[in-house]
This record gives structure tokens, sequence and C-alpha cells, in this order.
């Protein structure tokens, strides 16, 4: 599904302040699964998601997704395979403030260039999946924490990706609230799709619907840390 | 193609609601790009406007006028010189003219007074006649059916029945006019009879002017031909020179309003900096987030551009153009008021376009693409 | 004269788009030297995104030039009433040498932008972006291009004075006058039709073979240019008197006039934006063949030539059209 093969970034090239972020790393993802990076932060868990993601080109190294080699795409295509294939849940969530939730579920297909009534259809399914049908009108910033997560995720599903990548996606929610992302985590599991999370919380490398545990240590897998199931 | 509209609209729908979350922002370049606009289309429209005043005016002047120097300077003419002009080949009428000055203590201003020419049928007039133009009709508080009293340089007075007003489609030309009969003018100015102020030529044969002043001045030597065409153009390239100096000097106002737009383009706030990372990161490409900043541009510029150009339209031709006509009339001191006569065209709307829109394209593009080339991963930092 | 509004507005136009095209260049040096779509190295992805500004600053420049091109025309016809002799933007031109000149440089200012951007549409598609360096070699050869119309347009300008008296479309478009403009007057008006008419056959039976034969492409794109001349020299030897309905009027300028509803327009946008489609279909095969798009760019290749032989017909129509309804018989 995903492939990663020799893969470094490289941040601030030859200058002083030169970080390698990832070294050398190799890694398979499987398809349909459920994965989970983690490790203390610094270790590069971000720097990888970026890549997957295809925000960011690697320094060296080649990463394949879905059989198509991606690290040599110029930027416009990397957008397009991003697009398509990625839904993003970002840990400072990134909504756009002053626009309404609906709003923000939509802005992602706005490239895309579709028909307006049938995107707006699916964006008030998809905040009705996820239980918040009557905030649709609502400004971002006065949603609640948890109901601003649930809008994130709506927006990261609206080009419906084939994998979702998600980023501390539980630091700022209490056990409740971990609990109902769980749920939303096994819906997205049920329908066939890839999830990717970056997590050193317990409550999420421990559940039971993680299908796979990779362990990090500056900026590459450290030794033994695949284990299948969840820890 | 319809998927490129709807994407338009979706950018142009975003870009709007941009704008509206960042309005006192966005209102402050409005204000100082409608300002800018303003100014300039002011200077263009009142001094393309005065051009044209002076093309009309000249539309109706003789294919050539003859004038008479005595050391050097303009003189009365003899009637015999029509005699001689109207011998030569190609000379299909030649017609003495009766018009000069005098300045009007009363309302303080310079009027012109004229003799119509006798084939004028519409502004024909007898003696103790008069039909005026709108400025002196204001100055001077009288109307149609009222009697205007003028005072001659000798002291004496001249009781005069205002006949008519002139029609107003060329204001500058016909404000300050006063017509009379050629009997009260040369009482009133104490001009014996058989001389004139100048002579007026018509050709039946445009093309033949050049052979007929040639060889008539060969005869006349103390006469000056003056075509229609020579004075358009030195009034062209007067007036442009001027409007042109004038906006040179406004150039600096240019250059200022380019520049405060590069900073506005470029002092992104770091909220706005997150919100384009953001949108990269969700899958909008650089060219999307740019052609939603030059959407921004163009609406910003739009909507400036009409209003400045509204208010420059109001300003020339509803308040006679008060902050500008000093600098670009010229004699305009002496002048009775007048209102000049709308005029737009094209030419003038797409160069003053080229003035201040594209100065504020190539201000904005650059800060424009370092934004839209915001790192996508910026956002998961 | 450079004084007047109008001339003072191309100038600053002709300013931007100069310097815009000589930074271009400058970027242009560069990409043919590093250009290297494999690497990820700071350099390469520095490159990858100032293109977009590139592209963006050349889209502008287009449009600029188009916009300046039509003003330099359209003023140049305001502006007759000032030169003694002068009926029309000819008169104009003529007031000193430098003004066919710039105007020609300044077409083919506006036409490399289209090129250029045609091509650069093409290249997009590619994953790899194969037509990189090509885009930018053209780029470069377009640079001294501009600069010299700027430079023309500014000589000319500054060369304009109202006393001067020239000579209009009446003197210069006649067959005696012995000069280019003259000589394009001369030509009889049925060998005139036949060349553009004929010429057209030809473009359009090189577009038909261009979807068998991949190799045609590049006749096409000669046969284009070819043709651009062709039609001009129909349009000031037999279409324009078709317009004036007046055997001796040649002008090709007056046809862009109102009083001949603007018909002049509709003849050369589409025989200058055909002429573009038709360079650039030549400019896309390249060989070897791009691997990301080997059968794509083929089939743009052939859709450009169809773009423009379709814009060819459309200009030679409305030609046609004018002569159907002028009143004057030449033949």
């Amino acid at each position: 599904m995903i492939f990663l093969e020799g893969v470094t970034k490289v941040y601030n090239e030859g200058l002083e302040n030169e970080i390698r972020a990832v070294r050398e790393l190799a890694l398979e993802i499987e398809g349909d699964k459920t994965t989970v990076l983690q490790g203390p932060s610094g270790s590069g868990k971000t720097t990888l998601l970026t890549l997957i993601g295809c925000l960011a080109r690697p320094t060296s190294g080649r990463i394949g997704i879905e059989g198509e080699v991606v690290s040599g795409l110029p930027e416009r295509f990397m957008t397009e395979v991003r697009r398509k294939t990625f839904g993003f849940v970002f840990q400072r969530l990134n909504l756009i403030r002053g626009l309404t939730a609906i709003e923000n579920v939509m802005l992602p297909a706005y490239p895309l260039g579709l028909d307006h009534g049938r995107l707006h259809e699916r964006a008030t399914d998809l905040l009705d999946m996820l239980d918040i049908p009557n905030r649709a009108g609502t400004k971002i910033e006065h949603l609640s924490g948890g109901e601003a997560q649930r809008v994130a995720i709506a927006r990261a599903l609206v080009n419906d990706p084939r994998i979702v990548i998600a980023d501390e996606p539980t630091a700022n929610l209490d056990s409740s609230l971990t609990k109902q992302f769980l749920r939303i985590i096994e819906r997205l599991r049920e329908e066939r799709r890839t999830v990717l999370l970056a997590s050193h919380d317990p409550r999420i490398c421990g559940a039971d619907i993680v299908d796979r545990v990779v362990t990090m240590e500056d900026g590459t897998i450290s030794e033994g840390g695949v284990v299948e199931g969840s820890v | 193609m319809r998927c490129w509209i709807e994407r338009q609209r979706y950018l142009i729908d975003f870009t709007f609601s941009s704008l509206m979350r960042r309005r006192a922002r966005n209102l402050m370049l409005f204000a100082v790009y409608a300002l800018v606009v303003f100014l300039l289309g002011s200077v263009m429209l009142f001094s393309h406007a005065i051009r044209q005043e002076a093309a009309l005016l000249l539309a109706g002047a003789p294919e050539v006028m003859v004038q008479r120097l005595v050391m050097g300077r303009h003189d009365l003419v003899p009637a015999s010189y029509l005699e001689t002009l109207k011998r030569f080949r190609g000379v299909q009428e030649a017609e003495g003219r009766l018009w000069g000055y005098l300045f009007d203590p009363a309302s303080d201003a310079n009027y012109t007074l004229m003799v119509p020419s006798a084939r004028d049928r519409e502004h024909r007039l007898e003696a103790g006649e008069t039909i005026i133009g709108q400025g002196v009709a204001s100055a001077r508080g009288v109307d149609v059916g009222e009697t205007l009293l003028l005072r001659s340089p000798a002291g004496e007075f001249l009781k005069l029945d205002v006949n008519d007003l002139l029609s107003s489609d060329s204001q500058i030309v016909s404000a300050d006019l006063i017509l009379l009969s050629e009997a009260d003018f040369r009482r009133f100015f104490r001009l014996p009879d058989g001389v004139f102020t100048d002579l007026a030529l018509r050709v039946s044969n445009p093309r033949e002017i050049n052979t007929i002043i040639e060889k008539a001045a060969r005869t006349m030597l103390d006469a000056r031909f003056i075509t229609r065409r020579d004075v358009l153009s030195t009034y062209e390239s007067v007036f442009s020179w001027r409007e042109g100096l004038l906006l040179a000097l406004l150039g600096t106002s240019i250059m200022a309003f380019a520049i405060f737009a590069f900073d506005k383009a470029s002092g992104l706030s770091s909220d706005e900096r997150r919100e384009i990372g953001i949108l990269k990161a969700i899958g909008w490409e650089t060219r999307d987030v740019m052609a939603m900043k030059l959407w921004e541009g163009a609406l910003v510029s739009l909507s400036a551009f009409v209003v400045g150009f509204l208010l420059a339209y109001a300003h020339v031709f509803l308040f006679s153009a008060g902050l500008l006509d000093p600098v670009l009339k010229g004699w305009a001191v002496i002048f009775p008021r007048f209102t000049l006569v709308p005029r737009i065209d094209g030419l003038q709307i797409a160069t003053l376009a080229f003035f201040t829109i594209v100065p504020y394209t190539a201000a904005t593009m650059v800060p424009i693409w370092r934004a839209a080339t915001t790192d996508p991963d910026m956002v998961m930092r | 004269m450079i004084f007047h509004t109008p001339i003072m507005a191309m100038l600053l136009a002709s300013g931007l788009s100069s310097a815009t095209i000589v930074w271009a260049a400058g970027f242009g040096i560069r990409v043919l030297r590093h250009w290297d779509i494999e690497s990820g190295s700071a350099r390469q992805l520095a490159m990858e995104r100032r293109t977009h500004l590139v592209s963006t600053a050349l889209v502008w420049m287009m449009v600029l030039e188009l916009a300046s091109l039509l003003l330099f025309v359209f003023n140049a016809d305001r502006m007759s009433v000032m030169f003694a002799g002068s009926m029309c933007a000819v008169g104009t031109l003529n007031a000193n040498p430098f003004g066919f000149p710039a105007l020609m440089m300044k077409t083919a200012v506006f036409f490399g932008a289209t090129l250029w951007l045609l091509v650069h549409r093409v290249d997009l598609k590619g994953r790899d972006y194969p037509l990189t360096r090509p885009k930018y070699g053209l780029l470069i050869a377009m640079a001294p291009l501009a600069l010299a119309a700027a430079g023309l347009q500014l000589t000319y300008f500054l060369g304009l004075h109202a006393d001067v008296i020239t000579s209009c479309c009446s003197r210069l478009f006649t067959a005696e006058a012995g000069s280019i403009e003259a000589e394009l007057a001369a030509i009889d008006p049925g060998p005139a039709l036949l060349l553009l008419f004929g010429g057209l056959a030809v473009v359009l039976g090189l577009a038909i073979l261009t979807r068998r034969f991949e190799r045609a492409v590049a006749v096409y794109a000669l046969a284009a240019a070819l043709f651009f001349v062709a039609d001009i020299a129909a349009t000031v030897s037999a279409i324009s008197p078709y317009v004036y309905e007046h055997p001796h009027h040649h002008c090709p300028f007056c046809i862009l006039k109102p009083e001949f509803s603007h018909v002049g327009y509709v003849i050369y946008l589409p025989l200058i934006a055909g002429t573009a489609f038709g360079l650039a279909a030549g400019l896309l095969p390249q060989r070897p063949p791009p691997a990301s798009m080997k059968t794509e760019l083929p089939r743009i290749a052939r859709r450009y030539v169809a773009i423009s032989a379709g814009l060819f017909a459309a200009s030679a129509l409305v030609a046609l059209v004018a002569i159907a309804r002028s009143g004057l018989v030449l033949l």
C-alpha cells in the first residue's frame, strides 16, 4: 500500500541549524489497516506523516503509494495525489476561523470545481454521520473542541480519501471524547480506509482497533519497533 | 470548461469571504486605491474634455485664417485684402471677421465680443440685439428678454436686448461669448468701416490649402496664414503635454501607491499565512492559491477603479474640476464659470487602467507568489 | 512627445514587460543548467516554486502586451489629427521611421508570449514537465525581441514631433510609391485572393495530413507562419479595398475603425491566434518522445493544429463575407 525506502528528510539544508528529521527510513504500511506511530516528541513522527501525506518531498529516498512512486513528483502532481488519496486531521485542527463548519468541510473540494449542490449535499451527509448536523451553519470559533474536531474529520473525508492521517488527534480531548474519536476510527476502518495515526497517547496505542504500532526514535524506526496489534 | 468555471466560482466565493473577514485592512487599501484612480482620472477626464472643447471650437472654424501683421503684431485687416484673396483659384469664399475682447469690471471677467458670420442664419442679429453664452448670462444675471448693458473701452454704454442664449454643447467655447450686430460692434469699439479683425477663407479642395497659401503669401507679404490643422495640433500638443507633465508628477503618487500595495500584500499576518498553509495542506495547489489571490486583487482593483472613476467623473463634470482647473486651464482665472460637457472614451479608460491596475498588479505579484508558495507542511509543525 | 498620456502608459507597460522578461530569461538560464525534476534538493524545489511566479508573470505580460498593442494602434489613430498629412494610424506610424518596425516587433512579442503560454499549458500536463527546457529556451529567445520592441517604441515616441508632415495610407499603400507597403498594394487582387484561399486550402490539407503523419506537424507550423504573411498581403491588396468599397484604398488599419464595423479585429485576431496555435503545435513534438506524454503530446499537437486551422478558416470566412457584401467588383 505504502512503502518507504531509504527516506531522508533534511530541513534547513546547508545552514547552521540543519536538522535531519528523518534518516534512511524504510517502512511498509499495509492497506485497510490502522497503524499508529509512537515515539517521543522530536522522534520524527510528524515529519514522517508529512512525507507520506505528500505534504513535502523527501530530500532523498523513494516513497510509493498504491504502486506509484510519488517522491519525485513536482508539487502540482503531489498535490493531486494528496487531494485524491489523503485526508488529514491535524493536531491543531487548522480549521479556518470566520467560515462556517460546512464551508470548512467543503474547502478541500473547491479546486476540483464540483457541482455546488452535490458538494454541499456530501458535506451535509458527513456532518450527519459525525453527529453534528445542526452545527453546519455555525462559525468555527463558536464550536466546542469536540465539535471542531469532528468538523476537521468531516473535512478530511470530503474528497473520499483512501488513507486518513491524523497527528496527535487526542492530545486535547478528555476520555469520553477520545472514546468517541476511536469509534469514528473504527467506522473508517469498517469502510476499508487505511488509517495512520501519530500519537503517544496510551489510550490510542492500546486501543483494540489498532492493527499495528510502529515506534520511532531519532528519525528512524527503533529496533524491534514494529509490533502487530495494539500494545 | 464547466469545471473550470465552477472552480473559479468557488475561488471567488472564498476570496470574497476572505476579503470580508479582513474588512478593515482591505477598506484601507480600497480607499487609497480609489483615491489614486480619482486623482489620475480627474486629470485625464478634465484635459480630455478641454481638448475636445478646443477641437469642437475649431471644427466650426474656417480652413484658413488670415491675419495682418504690423511690426510682427496682429493688426486690423483692410477690406482690400478680401478682394485680393478672392482672386486666387481654389478659394471658395473669403469673409472678414469681427471679434475682440472686453474686460468687464462689473463681473471681473473677460468676454469675447463677436459678430456672427453672414452665413450663420441661426444667429442673425439686428442692431441692439444680442445672443450671449451661459457664462455671461450667469455672471451678469441676465436672461432672455432682458437687457445687457456693456461699457465700452471709451466709456460709452451700449444697451443690448438678449435674444437668446447659446446652446451648451461646448461651454468653454461659448460661455464667454457675446454676439452682436456689425453696426453695434463698430460703434462700440469705434472701428472704422472697411477693416476687419481677421479674414476667414473657405477652400473648395482641402488638398490645395498649402498651394493656395504659398501663392497668396508671395503676393501678400504682411499676411499671416493660419490653417485649422495648425491650430488643432498646437492645442493637442499643448494640452496633451500639460496633462502628461501633470501625470508625470503624479507618477510619484503612483509609485507611492505601488509601494503601499506591495507592503500591504507582503505584510501577511501570521494568521493569513497559516490560512494559506491550511488550504495547501488540504489539497489546494499553488496556482489555486495564486488564482484566489489574483481574484482578490481583481475584485479590489475593479471596485476601486469604478468608484474612483465615478468620483473623478463627478468631480470634473458636476463640480467643474475645482481641484484642477488652475493648473490645467491656465487662463481660467479671468474666464467666466463654465461646466465641461461630459465626454469619456475607451482610450481614456484604458489609459487610466494602465496607470493604476498595472502598477498595482506588478507590485503585488511577487508578494502573492511568496504567500502562495508557503510550504503546506508548515501546518504540521 | 512622451508626455502624451497614452504614450506614457505604453512606455510604462513596455518597461514592465521588458523587466519581466529579462528577469525571466535569467531564471531560464538557471533552469537550462540545473533543472533536474528527479531531485529533491533545495535548489530544485526553489526553482520549481519559482516557475509559478514566472508563468503568472508571463500570463500577465501577455495580457499587457495585447492591451498595449491595441492601445498602440488605437492611439496612433487618435493622434493622427496632430500630424499634417495623416488621416489614420498609418500616418502617425509613418511620422518617423521607427513606427512600423515598433508595431511589428510588438506584434512579434505578443506572438511570442502567446506561444510560450501554449507550450507552458502542455508542459504542465506531463508528470515530469517534459517541455521545461524547450520552454525556457523559447523564453530566452524572446527576451531580445521584447527589448528590441521596447527600444523601438521608445525611439519612435521620442522622435515624434507634431510639426512633421507625414504621408498617410492613401499615399503609402498606393502602387506607385515603391516601398514594401506599396509592393503589397500593387499585387493584383486576383493573385492575392488566390494566395489567400489557395493558402487556406494548403493549410487545411496539411492539417488533415497531421492526423495521419506525426511529422506533418512541423510542416504545418511552417505553413502557418507563411499563411500569416499571405493573409496580411491579401488583406492589404484585396480585402481592404473590398471593405472600403474603394479600389485604391489599401490601408490595413482603417478596417479596424467603427465606420467599417470593426471588421479588422474579426480578421486579425483569429489570424494571430491561429498562427500562435500553429507554431506552438510545431514546438510540441520532442525527440525522443517523453515517457510521461508519449501519446498525449502528439494528440495535443494535433488538437492545436485543428484549432489553428479552424481559426484560419474563420478569419478567411470573415474576409469572404466582407468581399461578398461589398459593392465593389475587382475581379
